[in-house]
This record gives structure tokens, C-alpha cells and sequence, in this order.
């Protein structure tokens, strides 16, 4: 088995609407791709479908060597989903629902038992076990669904959206929790809005833009797809904005970005830590009082805007 | 086997924990019972024995109708929640997952005729048939309920939208037991009106009950659901439960549309 996760071609539509119009994607064992792209890209369309609850019209898909719509039972003892809403049963308490799961995955009566308890302990809910999971704040519910398709220690782990509406805190533990199941060598499919957390969490991302790849590498190489890096300074009065635009432009050879608003400015850094060196040197030389001295990447943020066409709409607003 | 042991455990958690369900279930039929077979009891007149007898066996039925409602819901809010998702996602049988469902709401009916019948023993019910007979209604009562359930997996994973669901199916819970010979003997209707009512099968298994119960059976006619309502019954039972099933599996194979 080469790959954990393999798409080709894949292709869905719902009545007119083209869901997925060919997608490819190929995950290593024991990585984390992560999904990137805006509502409707197709992103939880792909993740249904290699899940196996949903069929494809079109192309091919492999899962833990098996293929999705041919050997789907296969495809299911080996994976693990979370959807995008905590698939728990509200009425059962945490406990009862990570048994069930085990006894419906075949681990038998005390195997089941066993391995729940092992979870409640791993996810921090062991205080919570006997309490039905609708009394559950949003974060235990997140961290019990993610434990119920863990029940069967599955190869593949498909992500869609698990953070989304959960507030920092309980988005950084789960987040804790889903790389110490990476560590363990799961390959994880991750869908998200949160560059954030595919910058965090995946090894690759994969931009989605209206049923197809649209870009593909890790963060890095997206950033600097994207542009280079920049150095940003700001000084304390207006006045110092022009000797300070003139001693930036002497140093890096680039034609300087003055805002006067936020008073800063910002220059394209093309060879790195050296225009840095000489950028200091000739602002200190020329004793401008300077408040802030930075040198900025892209962040996905911009990747993601630029990539999915919306970036015009941000520069023209934004602070460039 | 052991699949639909857990799954079906799961359901009977959810009753214990909300019993409120049976009362749900109950609700409209005790209230029949009460307002027919106790203060209407006296105006209305059957022939062949007492309305409070004739009565009950629609009542029953009435039972089985409205626990289409209640599995619909369960089996939409399964959906919504994104239950159903994990367990389509899993090596199991699908067919046992619907399966748990009307197992479970099946001990739910039974609950909820027990409080029917006891509410229909106060107001002066009896049955007056043997042995053999009143529990050949029993069985024919169960199998008319289990086929409701299956509607109603059906009709929850068809249909999705709770509110939907609560409107469609209180409306055939009406319907389909007012249309019928439950509460009323079809004399009085026009001939199209009493030829859809007499092959509604809630009127072929009612009438089948009163029957078997010696309850004031109601039968003229010449048609083949007053003539032999326990055939009718066990027919229509058998071509509806022939034709849901199928499609519930179906629906369900298909329940992710997005």
C-alpha cells in the first residue's frame, strides 16, 4: 500500500449543481492533508465519499488499500469520521456511547468496556462519563466524538470541520488530542476553515475552489507561492515616515509602501536575512525613532484569499 | 445479531430515560377512549353489543398510527444529528440499524396499549371471545403496529424536516383512523368514501379485533375487507410491509444526499 488516502478523477453532482468536477489527492501514510477552501468547494462532498457515504459518480478513490465503492466494508473497519456536528447520542452518557460503539465495531462486551474507559481517560471526560452527553459543554461533546471513532484505533482519520464553533481553548486541547493520534501514525484527512489549524495540524494542504484542486503543497510552499517575505516598520510620528521610506529604499533596493495612516511601511525582502542587516543599520544611522521592526510572511489567510479570488476585494480594503 | 442487540439497547436507554414518549404515544388514543367510550358512550348506539366495546379495537389501532410519528421523528433527529452518518460510516449491517429502531418503538406500542386497554377496562371494556381468539387479535394488532413502524423509518429518512414530519404524520394519524370503521361503522358513507374506508387497513383490523373480541363487530357489506377482515388485514399488512421495507432500505442506503 503505497498510499493511505488515493483519489482519481473524483466526480460528484447533485441535479445540475457539480459538486466535484475531478479531484485528485494522495496521502502518505501516518500524514495529515489538510482540506482548505470556502463553503461549497466540495471539501465535505470528498470526505463523505471516501468515507464511503456517498458514492461517486465518477473516478476512483482508495482508502487503507481498499477501493471505496467496491470494498466499502473493508474501507469502514479501517477508518474513523467526525462530522461536522458531534455524532453522539445526547440521551446515553459518554460512557454508554463509546460501548456501544465498541460493541457495534465487534470489540465484544468487555472489550468495549475496556477501551471506553481507556478514551474517557485520554480525552479528559472520565469526571463526565456517567452524565448523559447532551448535559455536555461543546468542547466535551468535540472531544467525545472524536474518541467514538477511535474506538477501533482506525488507520485513516477523517476530520471534517472538528473545531468549527468551539472557542480557543477547547479548540487548542482538541487540537492536542488530535496530533497525539498523528503521533501514533494515523493519516488524518482534515477539512477546515481555519488556516490556523491546517497550518497547526497538517503536513500538506490542499486548496479547494469549486469542485477541484486548485493548489497543493505544504504551508510553506503555499506562503511563498503567494510572495515573499516583507519587512514592516513603524515609526512613532509622521514626520519620520519620509527619512525612514528613503533609508528602507537605500537599503533593500525596492521602492518602499508608505501608509500614512497606520504609519508604516512595508518593503519587499528579497534575499532575506541580509536586507534585514543593512535595512537596521541605515534606519539607525539616519535616528529615526522606529516603534515597530518586523519581517512578515503571507499568512494562509492571504494564501487562501488570493487563491480562491477574493484577495482583490481584501487589497482594496486592506492595508497595502 | 449482536448489532441490532446494541442498537436496540441504545433505543431502550432512550426510554428509560424519556419515558414521556409512551405518554406521547398514548396521548390521543386515551383521550378516544375517554370522550367515545365514556361520555359519548350513552348517545352513540352499535349494533350487536355496547359502543364502549366497539370502540376500543379502533382505539388500538390508533395506537399503532401514531407511533409512525414518533419513529419518523426518532429516525429524522438520527439524521440530523449526524448519528446515522457514524453508523453508515461503520462495518455494520444497515438493515440492523433500521431494524433496532422498530424493535425498540414496538416495546413502546405495547406499553402504550397496556395504559389504552387499562383506560378502556375502567370506562366498562371486556373482551368477551376465548382465549385463542383475543390473542390472535393481539397478534394481529402487533403485526398492524410493526408495519407502522416501518412506515415510519421510511417516512423519517424520506422526509428529514421535523416540523414536516410532526404535521404529515399527526394529519394521517386523523385521516387514516377517522376514514375508517374505528370509531364509526361506514354505513352512512357515500359508495367511493366507503370502498376507500373498508380497504383502509386500519378498518380490516379493527374489524378483524372486534371480531375475535365478540366487540360489536360491525360487519355488512359485501366487500372483501368487511367479509373477511382478518384475510384482508393480514394481506394489506403483508403487500405494505413487502413494499416499506424495501424501500426503507433503500432510502437508507441513499440517506446522504450532502
Amino acid at each position: 500500500m503505497e498510499f493511505a488516502i488515493q483519489a482519481e478523477g473524483l466526480k460528484k453532482r447533485f441535479g445540475d449543481h457539480e459538486v466535484l468536477a475531478g479531484v485528485d489527492l494522495s496521502v502518505p501514510p501516518g500524514t495529515v492533508l489538510g482540506l482548505l477552501g470556502p463553503n461549497g468547494a466540495g471539501k465535505t462532498t470528498t470526505v463523505r465519499t471516501l468515507a464511503t457515504l456517498l458514492a461517486p459518480d465518477g473516478g476512483r478513490a482508495t482508502v487503507a488499500g481498499y477501493d471505496v465503492v467496491r470494498r466499502p466494508r473493508e474501507v469502514r473497519r479501517r477508518i474513523g469520521l467526525a462530522g461536522q456536528y458531534a455524532a453522539v447520542d445526547g440521551l446515553l452518557t459518554g460512557r454508554e456511547n463509546l460501548v456501544m460503539i465498541g460493541r457495534l465495531m465487534g470489540l465484544g462486551r468487555r472489550g468495549a468496556r475496556t477501551r471506553a474507559e481507556e478514551l474517557l481517560d485520554g480525552f479528559g471526560l472520565q469526571h463526565a462519563a456517567g452524565r448523559p452527553s447532551k448535559t455536555y459543554s461543546g468542547g466535551m461533546r468535540r472531544r467525545l466524538d472524536l474518541a467514538a471513532c477511535l474506538v477501533a484505533s482506525p488507520q485513516v482519520l477523517f476530520l471534517d470541520e472538528p473545531t468549527t464553533g468551539l472557542d480557543p481553548a477547547s479548540r487548542i486541547t482538541l487540537w492536542q488530542q488530535v496530533r497525539e493520534q498523528i503521533a501514533r501514525g494515523v493519516t488524518v484527512l482534515l477539512t477546515t476553515q481555519y488556516l490556523e489549524e491546517a497550518d497547526f495540524l497538517a503536513d500538506r494542504i490542499t486548496v479547494f475552489g469549486s469542485g477541484r484542486v486548485i493548489a497543493e503543497g505544504t504551508a510553506d510552499e503555499l506562503k511563498r507561492k503567494v510572495g515573499d517575505e516583507r519587512l514592516e516598520v513603524s515609526v512613532e510620528g509622521v514626520e519620520a515616515l519620509e527619512p525612514a521610506a528613503a533609508a528602507l529604499g537605500r537599503a533593500v533596493s525596492e521602492a518602499p509602501v508608505v501608509d500614512r495612516e497606520t504609519r508604516r511601511i512595508a518593503v519587499r525582502l528579497a534575499d532575506g536575512i541580509g536586507g534585514v542587516a543593512r535595512a537596521a543599520a541605515e534606519l539607525e544611522r539616519c535616528g529615526v525613532p522606529v516603534t515597530d521592526f518586523a519581517v512578515r510572511r503571507p499568512s494562509l489567510d492571504e494564501v487562501f484569499l488570493q487563491l480562491t479570488g477574493a484577495s482583490a476585494q481584501v487589497k482594496e480594503s486592506g492595508d497595502e | 445479531m449482536s448489532e441490532v442487540l446494541s442498537l436496540t439497547g441504545r433505543q431502550m436507554t432512550h426510554l428509560r430515560r424519556t419515558p414521556e414518549k409512551i405518554i406521547a404515544v398514548s396521548l390521543t388514543p386515551v383521550a378516544m377512549v375517554v370522550i367515545l367510550g365514556y361520555l359519548f358512550a350513552s348517545v352513540i348506539t352499535v349494533e350487536g353489543g355496547a359502543y364502549h366495546d366497539y370502540v376500543m379495537a379502533g382505539v388500538f389501532a390508533q395506537v399503532g398510527l401514531a407511533c409512525v410519528g414518533s419513529t419518523a421523528i426518532g429516525v429524522a433527529s438520527d439524521l440530523q444529528t449526524g448519528l446515522t452518518d457514524r453508523f453508515r460510516s461503520m462495518p455494520i449491517s444497515r438493515a440492523s440499524v433500521l431494524f433496532a429502531y422498530t424493535v425498540a418503538d414496538l416495546v413502546t406500542a405495547v406499553a402504550a396499549m397496556g395504559a389504552v386497554s387499562g383506560v378502556g377496562l375502567l370506562v366498562g371494556w371486556r373482551i368477551h371471545g376465548g382465549l385463542l381468539e383475543s390473542l390472535a387479535a393481539v397478534g394481529l394488532l402487533l403485526g398492524f403496529t410493526y408495519t407502522m413502524l416501518w412506515l415510519g423509518v421510511l417516512i423519517g429518512l424520506v422526509m428529514r424536516n421535523l416540523e414536516a414530519i410532526n404535521g404529515v404524520t399527526a394529519l394521517a394519524l386523523v385521516v387514516f383512523s377517522f376514514l375508517s370503521n374505528s370509531f364509526m361503522p361506514l354505513r352512512g358513507l357515500p359508495g367511493w368514501l366507503r370502498t376507500v374506508a373498508e380497504w383502509n387497513p386500519v378498518s380490516s383490523v379493527a374489524e378483524a379485533c372486534r371480531v375475535l373480541w365478540h366487540n360489536a363487530p360491525a360487519s355488512e357489506g359485501a366487500s372483501l375487507p368487511v367479509r373477511h377482515p382478518e384475510l384482508a388485514s393480514v394481506l394489506t399488512l403483508a403487500v405494505l410491509l413487502a413494499v416499506v421495507v424495501p424501500l426503507a432500505l433503500r432510502a437508507f442506503r441513499t440517506a446522504a444526499t450532502r
